[in-house]
């Protein structure tokens, strides 16, 4: 079973403080730290444990700067086989679209079962990728994959839906499967692996030789919104707000 | 501290020639409130006066690193020399090399370099000090030249300045945003000394008040765009605070050495000094705290050699070296005992000498608002 | 010394943070407040590696270097300051004696399960009646054929409840004072071998701190670590590296309680803005986070020497403890200033760290001790 993995190096923004930069189309990131996208870890850790069972190998790859270099050796730390980084100085000019033409050019050519990405990228919220580049490369595809059992030439893949619903699909192989967090428990790198990690040769490959290849989508402006008139902002010691709490979700019809 | 073998070689030397060269002078030039002239020509001589500037404008071509080293050796034996340096390189100097057009580092830096001209930084104002966007000089452009008005104060080696940078605004209504940084020549008509300050320590360094009276200066003076003076001195104090670091740092050294020195050949009932716990543990936090600073320091140092920020870092290091070089200088004339206030040691002059380092280039204060500024973001 | 640290440094240090922060984090309080050793967590840190991060992956462990050993306990104990001191024990009091004054058959026999979590280890030096006056000890091992009778008591033994090998002081030959103290691999099944009181602590209070009892324990010959007589030698010198991690811990503790007051600082109204805009608070934080610097770099500088292959740094080690103890005490103080009535709570972590960080002035070495020896060698 010979795997790809794509993932994205992307800076961690839940509990830090995001600040708009003086171009007002990005976000200041001097101070941010980064980490591999969270449901990449997934998408990464699911290949290792499909490796595991049917043997194989994984090949990671990532289109980023030279930072995400530490990002390829996690996922090499972690049970990958291979890295590529398509080396791309500017990550800004980069939209979804972009990145999976980017991908496809280098995949197309490769001998692989299996694609998985991450179901979403923290940082633009796209979900573009992983479907884009199935449709490019031409094989099926599953998005939101919960839970996947494999077998030779086709997948066993269950999607959440709406409602509590469940959903089985049979793909045959090859194909690609965007990983819904939560679908294992991805491993941490030992300290071994990663010493390990850290001297392995990464394949890197320069995007120009790709040629020209086109966004079709462009940033106009990154704001933080105003705050609307429909919130509220409840005042008065804890027992006060939480009674007035209470009293609106009642009378909304929540409880 | 191991450093680098080619930093190793270049303490080593540094140290030979502050032990030589300046060393036997040090208690006299403050004594007597010499200027240096003597020490300066041979510092040019031994390269050490443009010790970051690249070799083709003069200098001796090394990194940011071994500047501190060179200033903490000197600072070891003599604070006013100390301040000289670094006043000369950090500031005087830095500036230039930064924001200078090739023309202007041409002409300016060699003779900086060699010592055939001195340099001082005029940014502290009466009403403008560790909020430097408070500047009240102003300058304005009639004909081609700039007209400058108004008075800086307590400019190291301000009177015997050659090459001065300094800071003006357009419009001090403008705040940061109107000023701009030149550089005026000695001898410029309208351009003038005013009153020497007589000071608690540091006594060997000259300071004084420099006065701009309809003073003219040529247009190519401007340094660096009009209106990015402020960026130019926010920069130059980020570096100039590796200076007071590694200055405060050879001070407290300095007087750590004259301590060990001091504990080895005095006792008290037939007991050696150093054998007294008491004593250990003066001398075991003061040679901590050094270290530690020194370690800070070199680090800002290290960093601004990479090319990264060093906004905190050198906060950092100027903050901590100064303080905790005052309480070292403090307990050094301390344990010394009443021979510790006695101008035969050393001792009392590290004291007052130190206490520059807490204040000049931006107070202790402000070093933490910087520090925390940071933190915060 | 390069500032910068090496790419497999920062993911060392990337990897054992994620790890801290999800594993251990969520126990940290709990454990502390029961006092309960966190044995499961020892099958996780051990299958990380972190349990023998210096030693040689031919005895299992994790080839690291010292400067990384800094970085893992200075992140562990950034979340679990009795988690960080667990690991610190197990590799530097332990696992290191072993491998630096081992002989092939004991490194092969008991550096393999330490590394793997199977078993854990304590080192016992401090007795009721010799703390940092080590040559003061009482305990004895008295040569009979095939092995050594151990008799003795040691106090305040860190992960004595749990461990299963114990690196053990005694003295050989009493009347050669220090030259006649020898070391010890002391297993935990050994007949006569019992555990006393154990220890209800004011901080690190999850490690296991008990005080372990030989009466007439018959320690096989070949367990005898190095030579009769090396004793002292093996102590001074596994001391001096376990300093690092001492370090370590006390940068850790006091990182965290930075960032728990810098986020409470924004967080936290008075007189109607954050207290982060009240310039005593930014005073303290600036502080703070000097002198966590600071000593930081003493910490990585030992073990950048100690890497390096320098054979004395006492006086650096010792530097490095001395001051990393003393900001701990000092940072964790302040953290619970900026909190005020909040910081006296249990609610919030810093309560904890202020108690935690306050066991780096006393334990291997108290302030004074690392201050003598510091003292000494400057005025060599």
């Amino acid at each position: 079973m010979n795997i790809i993995v794509c993932i994205k190096r992307v800076p961690q923004t839940a509990e830090a403080e995001v600040k708009v930069d003086s171009s007002g189309k990005d976000i200041e990131k001097d101070r941010l730290i980064f980490d591999t996208n969270e449901s990449d870890t997934y998408a990464l850790e699911e290949a290792v444990l499909q490796k595991e069972k049917f043997g194989g190998s994984i090949t990671v790859i990532t289109v980023g700067d030279e930072d995400s270099e530490e990002t390829l050796r996690i996922a090499l730390a972690k049970g990958a086989d291979e890295a590529i980084r398509i080396k791309v100085e500017d990550l800004d000019e980069l939209d979804g679209f972009k990145t999976a033409q980017i991908l496809h050019k280098i995949i197309k050519d490769m001998d692989f079962d299996i694609i998985f990405t991450g179901c979403l990228a923290t940082d633009d919220a796209y979900s573009q990728v992983g479907t884009t580049l199935a449709k490019l490369l031409e094989i099926p595809h599953a998005s939101l994959v919960t839970k996947i059992e494999l077998s030779e030439n086709s997948a066993d893949a269950y999607r959440e839906l709406e409602g509590g619903l469940l959903e089985h699909l049979k793909i045959k192989l090859p194909a690609l499967f965007t990983i819904q967090t939560g679908i294992n428990v991805p491993r941490y790198a030992s300290l071994i692996a990663i010493r390990r990690a850290a001297r392995k040769e990464l394949n890197e490959i320069s995007k120009t030789e790709f040629g020209e290849m086109k966004s079709n989508s462009f940033i106009e402006e990154l704001f933080t919104p105003p705050v609307s008139k429909l919130a509220e902002i409840l005042s008065g010691n804890p027992d006060e707000v939480s009674e007035k709490l209470t009293g609106i979700i009642k009378e909304k019809g929540l409880i | 501290m191991i450093l680098s073998d080619k930093h190793l070689k270049f303490r080593e030397k540094v140290k030979q020639f502050a032990d030589n060269e300046i060393a036997p002078e040090s208690t006299e030039l403050e004594k007597k409130e010499k200027f240096p002239w003597e020490i300066i020509k041979k510092m040019g001589k031994s390269n050490l006066l443009a010790i970051y500037v690249p070799k083709k404008y003069g200098g001796a071509g090394l990194d940011t690193l071994s500047y501190a080293i060179a200033v903490e050796e000197i600072g070891r034996v003599c604070g006013s020399t100390g301040i000289f340096l670094a006043a000369h390189t950090s500031l005087g100097i830095y500036p230039i090399f930064l924001s200078g057009n090739e023309e202007q580092k041409k002409k300016w830096l060699p003779p900086l370099a060699s010592g055939e001209k001195i340099s001082s930084f005029g940014l502290t104002e009466p009403n403008a000090g560790s909020d430097a966007a408070g500047t009240q000089t102003t300058f304005k452009l009639v004909d081609d030249k700039y007209l400058i008005n108004g008075t800086k104060c307590f400019i190291t080696s301000g009177g015997v300045g050659d090459t001065i940078v300094f800071t003006a605004t357009k419009d001090p209504s403008l705040g940061y945003k109107g000023i701009s940084a030149f550089v005026v020549e000695k001898g410029t008509p309208g351009f003038s000394e005013g009153k020497r300050e007589d000071k608690l320590g540091l006594r060997g360094s000259i300071t004084s008040e420099l006065i701009f009276d309809n003073c003219e200066i040529p247009q190519e003076n401007l340094l660096g765009k009009d209106g990015e003076g402020f960026k130019v001195f926010m920069q130059t104090l980020d570096g100039g605070r590796i200076s007071i670091g590694a200055l405060a740092l050879g001070i407290a050294q300095g007087a750590l050495d004259a301590c060990i020195k001091f504990c080895k050949s005095n006792s008290i009932n037939k007991k050696p000094l150093f054998k007294m716990q008491s004593i250990q543990s003066t001398i075991a936090e003061m040679g901590t705290e050094i270290e530690a600073a020194r370690l800070l320091v070199h680090q800002a140092a290290a960093l601004k050699d990479e090319g990264l920020p060093i906004t905190k870092e050198s906060a950092m290091g100027k903050y901590y070296a100064s303080k905790i070089g005052m309480k070292a200088t403090s307990t050094a004339v301390e344990l010394h005992g009443m021979l510790g206030l006695k101008k035969d040691y050393l001792v009392e002059r590290f004291m007052r000498d130190e206490k520059l380092m807490e204040i000049g280039e931006g107070t202790s204060e402000i070093q933490k608002i910087v520090i925390a500024r940071e933190l915060f973001k | 010394m390069n500032f910068g640290l090496t790419n497999d440094q920062k993911m060392l240090q990337k990897e054992v943070r994620n790890f801290a922060e999800t594993e251990l984090k969520p126990l940290a309080s709990e454990i502390d407040v029961s006092g309960e050793f966190p044995s499961e967590n020892i099958k996780k840190l051990a299958e990380m590696g972190l349990m023998g991060i210096i030693v040689p992956e031919k005895y299992s462990g994790s080839e690291f270097d010292f400067i990384s050993l800094a970085i893992a306990i200075e992140e562990i104990s950034r979340v679990c300051a009795s988690t960080g001191v667990i690991v610190a024990v197990n590799n530097s009091l332990v696992s290191y004696p072993i491998l630096q004054f081992g002989n092939e058959e004991q490194k092969q026999k008991y550096l393999p399960p330490l590394c793997i979590g199977e078993k854990i280890g304590a080192m016992g030096i401090t007795e009721p009646n010799a703390g940092s006056d080590v040559a003061a000890m009482e305990a004895t091992a008295k040569l009979n054929g095939d092995h050594y009778i151990l008799n003795g008591t040691k106090r305040f033994i860190t992960n004595g409840t749990a461990a299963d090998t114990f690196v053990v002081f005694a003295y050989t030959d009493k009347d050669a004072g220090y030259k006649g103290m020898s070391c010890f691999i002391v297993e935990r099944d050994l007949e006569g071998f019992s555990l006393g009181k154990h220890e209800d602590l004011m901080g690190i209070r999850a490690t296991g701190n008990c005080e372990l009892i030989f009466e007439d324990v018959k320690v096989p010959k070949e367990n005898l670590l190095g030579k009769e007589g090396d004793g002292f030698k093996i102590c001074m010198n596994t001391l001096d590296v376990s300093r690092i991690d001492i370090g370590a811990q006390g940068v850790g503790i006091a990182q965290a309680a930075l960032d728990e007051s810098i986020k409470y600082s924004k967080e936290r109204k008075t007189f109607g803005k954050p207290i982060c805009h009240h310039e005593m608070i930014q005073n303290m934080l600036a502080e703070m986070a000097t002198k966590i610097q600071a000593a930081r770099l003493l910490v990585y500088y030992v073990g950048y020497l100690k890497d390096k292959g320098v054979k004395r740094f006492s006086k650096e080690s010792a530097m490095a403890k001395y001051y990393a103890a003393d900001i701990a005490v000092d940072v964790t103080r302040k953290a619970v200033q900026i909190h005020g009535g909040y910081g006296y709570t249990k609610d919030y972590p810093v309560e904890r760290f202020y108690r935690d960080a306050r066991i780096l002035e006393l334990y291997e070495g108290t302030s004074e001790i690392q201050k003598i020896v510091i003292a000494r060698d400057l005025v060599k």
